[in-house]
């Protein structure tokens, strides 16, 4: 809640809003114990009598009563009733939304199209044909401007409801015995209570505006009853000779609306979980550099990742999600990353051509060196002519990496256009035979797919057609096969496998499975807590782990072949980066850990390329 | 676990069990074919038996499951749990003697919810016990699944994905069902949590004398924990057998490409032998085995008759007119 109050008042304009709101709802809460003039006495000797005169601060209107007092009054009267319409239609516009999403099918449907014809009237029409029906009077036309909103909230929340009704939480709670009532109450009402207070608080503004509408047309508050619609309806036959009897009410609309409507936002911005998590600030197009320290000399490596240092910077915390990591790949060359979720591996390969998100992403040490030049701080041109050209990615999800608009044979040509300048034609002719290069079958029908058309596993050779685009020397891929099945990733790895021996690719393999880093990686390096603990030739750590945790974790994973058997476990959590121990980040799981572990550095050290971060390492890794 | 009558020996039975999707009359009247999302199933489990059910994604294992506890009404087919015929679809009725543990702990948990309402719920609404039976219970509960009672007051997002997991199989267990369908339960988890779920589940089985269906993508995880195992393609169980048996003797083509395609350290990269990696089109299915458009055996026989689920050597069975 406190947060929720530091977030919305740090934007400067929901704080004007709200202290101008605040102002006008003190002032009319006080105004009956105010020495105010009757309202509605009428005195026509003093008629349109102008601000500031004796007696009258505001002036009269053309029945000689006294506009201050009418102006608070009917203030009072139209926050009032802008406040119940919006209540009224919030409240029954989220039950039928929360009704027709939870049940969906037949009961969605009908709600749903009922909905839709109240809302294929014009708004005002639909408000003006129920006050006529019922009659004008200002309870009428709270109803009709309440009736006329209730479509708005009704489909705001059945969006919402939709979405979370297939979530898991609500089966769980079926299982656990509930009705719909309850579920719908306790279960549905908390999760979409934010989105309903945010509908509310955008609209109460335009509510009153409504209310002043109807009231204007003289279907609202019926005379003496001031509102702040009906005074400007009555002073519209004086507006050339005695302006401010409008403009009085006029300026108190704009004064509510605008202010509502600023804290409205202001509101909104606060609750809404994606724009406080700042999804909205635009990122860099590179990652921001804050480099302290030297910057290594260069290596003869193809691509040398040099004690690369990657922190998070969110609030007053920092993490370090890569805290000093040295990689480095010559052409034709597998390297394994292998890390469990958490150990930095994805944000260290989205280090290299800047890709990691800023803010918060800052590179903060290192240097990331291609063919020997330094990629950290490179100017945006420079890395944009070389990712994807020089440097490919391969992603996860090809779903999701894939434009769902645009046919992938499109999409793999401009990925050579933006690179090379070549015709459409010949942009065409080379998707064709990378799709081949693939083994998509029949490439020249399938360059026409839109990625929905396509099973994961084609998507994925798309997704890997589109890396080798630009015949490039490096392709960073993370966890390509992690979101297929096993007898598509067993293809995938054959092909990748294939094309880095054919074309003599240097590949970053980012994994969590050791099966798949021992089928295809030549090397391997094993990350935990943002650092690299283990490294070697992959058949010399997966045989002689020397690390604790390299050693442990491969005794997690179940073999086929082994029967049924109690499986090793470790005990205890990773680190939070954000609070990493002194000494080695292991330490607190480690049955091995002794009190040197517990403090200073500890250097990732060995012999040649098979280097252990431990003191006291499983075995001489000779 | 309260006294229950004498538990009978089958704790599950599934007869011709099958759901077609989207089976609708179009606007004009005609039908329309459904997607036929599980063909008709049948299988039994033993008390105190696990068993595994594995297949590729989009193979039907999903929705047999939530079938099992009344989430999906079934199309077709009979369900029998603890001798106790259940067709009527209604989970309140099915939680009391069959749980549900969800693949994605996070989502499986409200996160406007403490955890003490989350495993309250079971013993208020399925059991109706009073306060101080319902603490009682979960001090019980907890100290099986090796969790503090202090996190009974903290809310889904505080935890990571085993604790969160955790605290999904006490809400089953809070529901005193002794089956347990457990959906991919660890396949959202690290390797070294996910060893800690599973030996958890084989202490707590043994602890409560439960009953599991295992739902798994991964072979392994399958062989580790299931006594027996059923394969599933295209909403059709291919093959059955014992777990120690099945992927090293595979009868079925399907049980053995995917046996091949698992990942193993010291094994050589190749591609298992197969045709086509496309599964079949499920609104135009093929007539015959549906594996036989990637099947190296497939015969003409294959490609117009179905085979029939048939006994090939001690407790094995498979649908294959080829067996390997």
């Amino acid at each position: 809640m406190r947060k929720f109050f530091g977030l919305l008042f740090r934007n400067r304009l929901a704080s004007l809003g709200a202290v101008v709101l605040g102002a006008i709802v003190v002032l009319v809460l006080i105004t009956p114990i105010l020495p105010l003039q009757n309202p509605d006495i009428t005195a026509t000797a003093d008629r349109f009598q102008r601000p500031f005169s004796p007696g009258h601060l505001l002036g009269t209107d053309h029945l000689g009563r006294d506009l201050l007092a009418r102006l608070l009054y009917g203030t009072r009267l139209s926050l009032a009733v802008g406040a119940a319409a919006a209540l009224i239609a919030g409240i029954i516009g989220s039950a039928i939304g929360i009704t027709a999403g939870y049940f969906g099918g037949r009961v969605d449907n009908l709600i749903m199209r009922g909905v839709d014809m109240l809302m294929a009237f014009p708004y005002i029409l639909l408000a003006l044909a129920i006050v006529a029906a019922l009659g004008p009077g200002l309870m009428n036309a709270l109803f009709a401007v309440a009736a006329v909103n209730i479509p708005f909230f009704a489909r705001n929340i059945r969006g919402i409801t939709v979405g979370l009704a297939g979530r898991e939480f609500i089966d769980a709670a079926k299982l656990s015995g509930m009705g719909h009532l309850r579920i719908i109450l306790t279960e549905l009402l908390p999760n979409v209570l934010p989105v309903i207070i945010i509908a509310m608080s955008t609209t109460v503004g335009w509510m009153i505006l409504e209310t002043a509408g109807l009231s204007f047309l003289g279907l609202g508050s019926q005379p003496p009853q001031a509102d702040l619609g009906s005074m400007l309806g009555e002073a519209r036959s004086a507006l050339i000779t005695s302006p401010h009897t409008s403009v009085v009410p006029g300026v108190m609309i704009f004064l509510i609306v605008m202010s509502i409507n600023l804290l409205g936002d202001g509101v909104r911005d606060a609750l809404d979980p994606r724009l406080r998590s700042g999804a909205l600030s635009r990122p860099s197009a590179t990652t921001l550099v804050d480099r302290r320290g030297d910057v290594p000399p260069p290596t003869d490596d193809l691509l040398a990742i040099q004690d690369l240092q990657t922190e998070f910077r969110v609030g007053a915390r920092t993490y370090k999600a890569v805290g000093g990591v040295s990689l480095s790949v010559r052409p034709g060359e597998c390297l394994g990353l292998i890390g469990e979720s958490g150990s930095g591996k994805s944000v260290t390969a989205l280090s290299v051509m800047g890709l990691v998100a800023s803010p918060p992403g800052v590179i903060t040490g290192g240097a990331v060196r291609f063919q020997g030049e330094d990629l950290i701080g490179a100017a945006y041109e420079d890395l944009r002519r070389k990712r994807g050209d020089r440097v490919a990615y391969i992603f996860q999800d090809p779903l999701s990496t894939l434009h769902p608009l645009y046919r992938v044979g499109d999409q793999l040509a401009e990925a050579i256009r933006s690179h090379h300048p070549v015709s459409k034609a010949e942009a065409r002719r080379r998707a064709i035979d990378l799709f081949a290069a693939v083994r998509i079958p029949n490439a020249e029908a399938r360059i026409t797919n839109f990625p929905h058309e396509m099973s994961g596993g084609m998507r994925q050779r798309v997704g890997i057609a589109m890396a080798l685009a630009n015949d490039p020397d490096v392709i960073i891929a993370d966890e390509p096969t992690t979101a297929l099945d096993v007898t598509v990733q067993a293809q995938i790895l054959t092909l990748l496998d294939d094309l880095r021996r054919e074309r003599g690719l240097a590949i970053i393999f980012i994994t969590h499975d050791f099966g798949v880093v021992g089928q295809l990686c030549d090397r391997v390096a094993v990350m935990y807590a943002g650092r690299i603990v283990e490294e070697g030739p992959t058949g010399a750590v997966l045989a002689r782990p020397a690390h604790p945790y390299t050693r442990r974790l491969i005794a997690c994973v179940p073999e086929l072949g082994q029967g049924r058997r109690e499986l090793a476990a470790i005990p205890g959590l990773p680190p939070e980066v954000s609070n990493l121990p002194p000494g080695c980040a292991f330490a607190p799981r480690c049955d091995k850990a002794r009190d040197l572990c517990r403090k200073g550095e500890i250097a990732l050290a060995g012999p040649g390329a098979r280097r252990v971060r431990c003191l006291f390492p499983e075995e001489d890794p000779a | 676990m309260t006294a229950r009558s004498p538990r009978p020996k089958t704790a599950l039975k599934v007869d011709n069990l099958s759901k077609t999707f989207g089976l609708s009359r179009s606007f004009f009247g005609r039908s329309r074919p459904g997607v036929r999302a599980v063909r008709p199933v049948s299988f039994e489990v033993s008390a105190g038996e696990t068993l595994g059910v594995v297949g590729e994604s989009g193979c039907g294992k999903s929705t047999l499951a939530r079938m099992l506890v009344g989430l999906t009404p079934p199309t077709g087919g009979q369900i029998e749990i603890e001798g106790k015929a259940l067709n009527n679809a209604d989970p309140a009725e099915f939680g009391r003697l069959i749980q549900y543990v969800f693949q994605d702990p996070i989502s499986s948990l409200n996160p406007r919810k403490s955890i003490r309402q989350i495993i309250e719920a079971p013993l208020k609404l399925l059991h109706g016990m009073n306060r101080a039976e319902r603490a009682a219970r979960i001090r019980e509960i907890f100290a099986s699944v090796n969790l503090r009672e202090d996190f009974l007051d903290r809310y889904p997002h505080e935890f990571s994905g085993g604790q969160a997991q955790r605290i999904t199989i006490a809400r089953a267990l809070a529901a005193q069902a002794r089956i347990l369908i457990l959906d991919e339960p660890v396949s959202a988890l690290d390797v070294s949590v996910q060893a800690q779920v599973l030996n958890l589940l084989r202490a707590l089985k043994q602890e409560f004398g439960l009953t599991y269906l295992f739902i798994s993508h991964d072979l392994a995880v399958v062989e580790a924990v299931s006594d027996r195992v059923i394969v599933l393609y295209f909403g059709a169980v291919v093959e059955v057998g014992r777990a120690e048996k099945i992927f090293k003797n595979p009868k079925h083509p399907y049980t053995s490409l995917l046996a091949e395609s698992a990942p193993v350290v010291g094994r050589a990269l190749r591609a298992p032998e197969q045709k086509d990696s496309e599964l079949p089109d499920p609104l135009n299915p093929p007539t015959g085995c549906a594996f036989a458009g990637r099947c190296p055996r497939a015969t003409d026989l294959c490609r117009t008759t179905e085979p029939p689920l048939s006994q090939m050597g001690e407790d094995q069975f498979a649908a294959c007119h080829h067996p390997l």
